[in-house]
């Protein structure tokens, strides 16, 4: 049970400076990586993240920056703690997130309902030109996150953040 | 429970995505297209992550630390079935054995979404949602080759002859199937063959490859009791050269 209540939104302020060390126009908080954060009764900070991907390289590097970013404001009695127990999906983007991947080139994902079909990845919005007229040339991407599509309508190639 | 049982389940599972991961690395670089060399690379990345995630299982279990288990074992050591070991081949070859690898590690991950090993389903229902890219892929390329110019077929028609009895390995039983099953731990391999088999069959349906597949065949087995082609310790010595020659290296 949190009683500072302005310190624990304080706390969420300095998170969310921390960004995607691959997408600097979406943070941890919006790509839904920290998963939790909490303030205890005796000032201790306990935060809670969770790869997009078992396999992301970025984890150790994320996970560092969060406790550099706490202890450069000041705070060093906290925890951040690693856990596959709340699962990360796509539908943990924020819709600030959702604008952040746009902005940087990326389609955000499809907002999914329980099973997740894989033909979702077929004529998924152009993030260039909102056209539908796409193709997935590869589910696979430059990371483990992304899949590759091509647009016939302005004809460039892009990438999608991919649904899980 | 007893924990050798689950040990033993995790230690082939881990050991299987390492050495497919490694193999299938192989293609970084050198892949007929940039796509398919980006996917196999993308594919071999999740692989080694994957055999992380469980070597971290077992180590909670009380196994050394996933790098030395990794980098530090010889191949009597190792658990993985033999057909990941064997080296890339031509393209048909590393995606005819991608193509029923992965249909049996999808399965796999999803009879073990429900383990009583919690550890082990929380890390399974969350690979399960990887892996379905992985056969997205493969279900993908075989349809495209099966159905294309005769070369292609008959490429994959051939490896499908040679891999066939090497992918049953797959499903070499340990001992302590029994307690796997009844401790709820994991459903059983003979289970897991049936669910993959209804799955290849399906996809080989949608192309012009030969559908009956040898009832006859004997299984290459031994590799989930440590018995291994000369494939893999040059592997393992490849894989292990940086920890080898600096054991406090970091990479």
């Amino acid at each position: 049970m949190v009683e500072d209540q302005p310190q624990l939104a304080r706390i969420r302020d300095i998170l969310d400076e921390v960004k995607d060390p691959e997408i600097p126009t979406i943070s941890l908080i919006d790509l839904g990586v920290i998963t939790e954060i909490d303030l205890k009764e005796n000032g201790h900070v306990y935060v809670e993240m969770t790869p997009t991907f078992v396999g992301c390289p970025a984890m150790d590097y994320m996970k560092k920056s969060v406790e550099e970013k706490l202890n450069e404001n000041g705070f060093s009695d906290f925890f951040v703690n690693v856990t596959l127990e709340k699962a990360w999906t796509t539908n943990n983007i924020t819709e600030k997130g959702r604008e952040g991947l746009k902005k940087h080139g990326l389609a955000p994902p499809p907002h999914l309902e329980k099973i997740v079909d894989i033909d979702i990845l077929e004529n998924v919005t152009c993030p260039y030109c909102n056209s539908d007229d796409t193709e997935l040339q590869t589910p696979f991407g430059p990371t483990l996150c992304r899949s590759m599509h091509f647009c016939h309508n302005c004809k460039q190639a892009f990438e999608q953040f991919k649904p899980l | 429970m007893d924990n050798q049982a689950a040990i033993e389940l995790l230690y082939k599972m881990a050991d299987d995505d390492l050495i497919i991961g490694h193999r299938n690395s192989e293609w970084t670089g050198v892949g007929p297209i940039l796509e398919e060399d980006i996917s196999f690379s993308s594919m071999a990345q999740d692989k080694i992550g994957h055999s992380w995630g469980l070597y971290k299982i077992l180590h909670q279990l009380g196994e050394s630390e996933p790098d030395l288990v990794a980098f530090t074992r010889n191949a009597e050591q190792f658990h993985n079935c033999q057909m990941v070991e064997f080296p890339i081949g031509e393209y048909d070859f590393s995606l005819i054995r991608h193509f029923l690898f992965d249909y049996a590690d999808y399965h796999r991950f999803e009879m073990l979404e429900n383990s009583s090993l919690t550890g082990l389903a929380q890390l399974a229902r969350k690979i399960k949602g990887e892996i379905k890219y992985h056969i997205l892929h493969a279900r993908t390329w075989m349809k495209n080759l099966g159905n294309s110019t005769d070369e292609a077929k008959e490429r994959l028609q051939r490896s499908l002859d040679t891999l066939y009895p090497m992918a049953l390995g797959i499903f070499e039983k340990s001992p302590y199937e029994d307690q796997l099953i009844s401790d709820g731990v994991f459903g059983g391999e003979e289970a897991l063959q049936t669910r993959w088999l209804d799955s290849i069959m399906e996809v080989l349906r949608l192309t012009d490859l030969n559908h009956t597949l040898d009832s006859a065949a004997s299984p290459l087995i031994g590799g989930r009791m440590g018995k291994h082609t000369d494939h893999l310790q040059p592997l393992l010595d490849e894989m292990s050269e940086v920890v080898r020659t600096d054991p406090t290296a970091e990479w």
